[in-house]
């Protein structure tokens, strides 16, 4: 049976190294039933596209605590569109200043989510940024 | 989603066709059937590379500083393209997966020869997903002249891999347990280079006398015994790609790369063994055979369960779970029913 089971690639961009939000979403993805590959820390925005495309997945989530934010994502979300991969959504999770978020959302990220987000609103919103339902 | 495949660009290298391609095959789609079909003449060039052992012997790092053993091989050796798939274990409650291979693999980023691939095993047993063998086969198509395989860490039965590739190589690490794990069948026995990793931690100087002592309980048992002491019979059963190679053990320290060159000429030594033996052939021969077999298995139960009654399947099913039919009974009486006749 085809089945078409949600492909989420975990990355953090950039030079910190605080990889807990990062690890409870990748967990919450899995046990949503996706198939989550995890990079773990300090891949570039370069390396990040490039597993993407190896892995084939429907969307990649950032996790970026360090503030570089506003040039990470818009890298990211550029390098994309030129390797001709618009369909692969993106969502950004750490800790955003809020002034920030509206920028980001403007370079196409599906959503930016800070502490304190509940897991299964991510997983939700997964589903319905790939269209595809978990399980 | 389009399922159309460019078979023209997957042979290419085409690193967003190629991904397409693997997904299409791993979701066992009739796009991906087709594409099977149609690279398959292409295949058969690549030499497959099993890296299995338990959990944390370091299985990922290794297989990393060995795909750049072949990037960059010594003076005079020309550079292969290298193929590497990652498998790790689906969860059996949510059939979810986290795929962590690429953690220990940072390093190959950003080189356009090597392309790497996390599989989730997706409920199979035995160390590898149902559609690594399909998707190490488009790998071949695609022109990786090498492909490294890492299976699940799973241990003591952690053998499929061993049907799949034409060179094994057993990871072990200190302290993982006492030299009756080591004479145990099945991780060992599938071995062609034992490999013991983190050599750098307290323990090592046991757990290479426990190995070397189950290597040489297993040479003593084969007819080509070069060593002294009793000469036994040979062993009837013995897997005819196995006869005749000597399996090395080395050490190594996969974070700092030491041992790493040694495993590659291991790795080298026993493809040329391979080839001079004859047995290259013969391994792929009975791969293909096992493949075959395992098709006629699915195929045939697809088969079956299109044809099935819904009604009788879940009366049986009622039977059994009053305990008045076994499972093995109701099988037989299944696949005696009559067609539904709808």
């Amino acid at each position: 049976m085809a089945g078409q089971k949600i492909r989420v690639l975990m990355s953090k961009p950039g030079l910190d190294g605080h990889d807990r939000g990062i690890k409870v979403i990748t967990r919450a993805l899995r046990d949503a039933g996706m198939e989550v590959i995890y990079t773990g820390l300090r891949y570039t925005p370069e390396m990040i596209v490039e597993a993407a495309a190896q892995e084939d997945v429907d969307m990649i989530g950032l996790s970026i605590l360090s503030g570089a934010h506003m040039s990470l994502v818009p890298r990211v979300m550029e390098l994309l569109k030129s390797a001709g991969m618009d369909k692969v959504k993106v969502f950004v999770g750490g800790i955003i200043p809020e002034e920030d978020i509206p920028a980001l959302l403007q370079t196409g990220v599906t959503a930016v989510y800070g502490p304190g987000t509940s897991t299964q609103v991510v997983v939700q919103d997964v589903e319905v940024a790939v269209g595809k339902a978990a399980l | 989603m389009t399922n159309v495949i460019d078979l023209d660009a997957v042979r290419a290298g085409d690193r967003i066709a190629l991904a397409r391609c693997i997904s299409q095959v791993e979701d066992q789609t009739q796009a991906g059937r087709q594409a099977l079909s149609a690279l398959f003449p292409f295949t058969g060039q690549a030499h497959l590379i099993g890296i299995t052992g338990s959990p944390g012997t370091g299985k990922s790092t290794l297989t990393a500083q060995l795909a750049r053993e072949f990037r960059q091989p010594p003076a005079g050796d020309i550079p292969q393209r290298v193929g590497i798939l990652a498998i790790d274990p689906t969860s059996p409650f949510s059939g979810g997966a986290v795929l962590g291979d690429r953690v220990r693999m940072r390093d190959l980023a950003g080189d356009e020869g090597v392309f790497i691939r996390s599989m989730a095993s997706r409920g199979a047993l035995g160390g590898l997903s149902a559609a690594t063998a399909a998707a190490a086969s488009v790998l071949d198509a695609a022109g990786f002249g090498i492909i490294l395989i890492e299976t699940v860490g799973a241990g003591q039965d952690d053998v499929e891999i061993v049907r799949l590739a034409h060179t094994t190589i057993v990871v072990e690490a200190p302290d993982m347990g006492d030299d009756v794990q080591a004479i145990k069948a099945g991780i060992l026995e599938i071995a062609d280079i034992l490999v013991l990793n983190k050599a750098d931690l307290p323990g090592v100087a046991r757990a290479e006398r426990a190995l070397r002592s189950a290597l040489e309980l297993a040479d003593s048992n084969r007819p080509f015994n070069q060593g002294g002491g009793h000469h036994r019979a040979p062993l009837e059963h013995e897997p005819v790609f196995k006869t005749g190679w000597r399996v090395p053990l080395i050490k190594s320290i996969a974070t700092s790369g030491q041992g790493t060159s040694e495993i590659h000429r291991a790795v080298l030594a026993h493809h040329q063994f391979l080839m001079d033996q004859k047995k290259w052939d013969a391994k792929n021969a009975e791969r293909l055979t096992s493949e075959l077999e395992r098709s006629l298995r699915e195929e045939l139960y697809r088969t079956w369960q299109r044809t099935v009654d819904p009604h009788t399947y879940r009366q049986m099913l009622k039977q059994i779970l009053a305990r008045r039919v076994s499972p093995q009974q109701a099988a037989i009486d299944l696949l005696k029913q009559p067609k539904s006749s709808k």
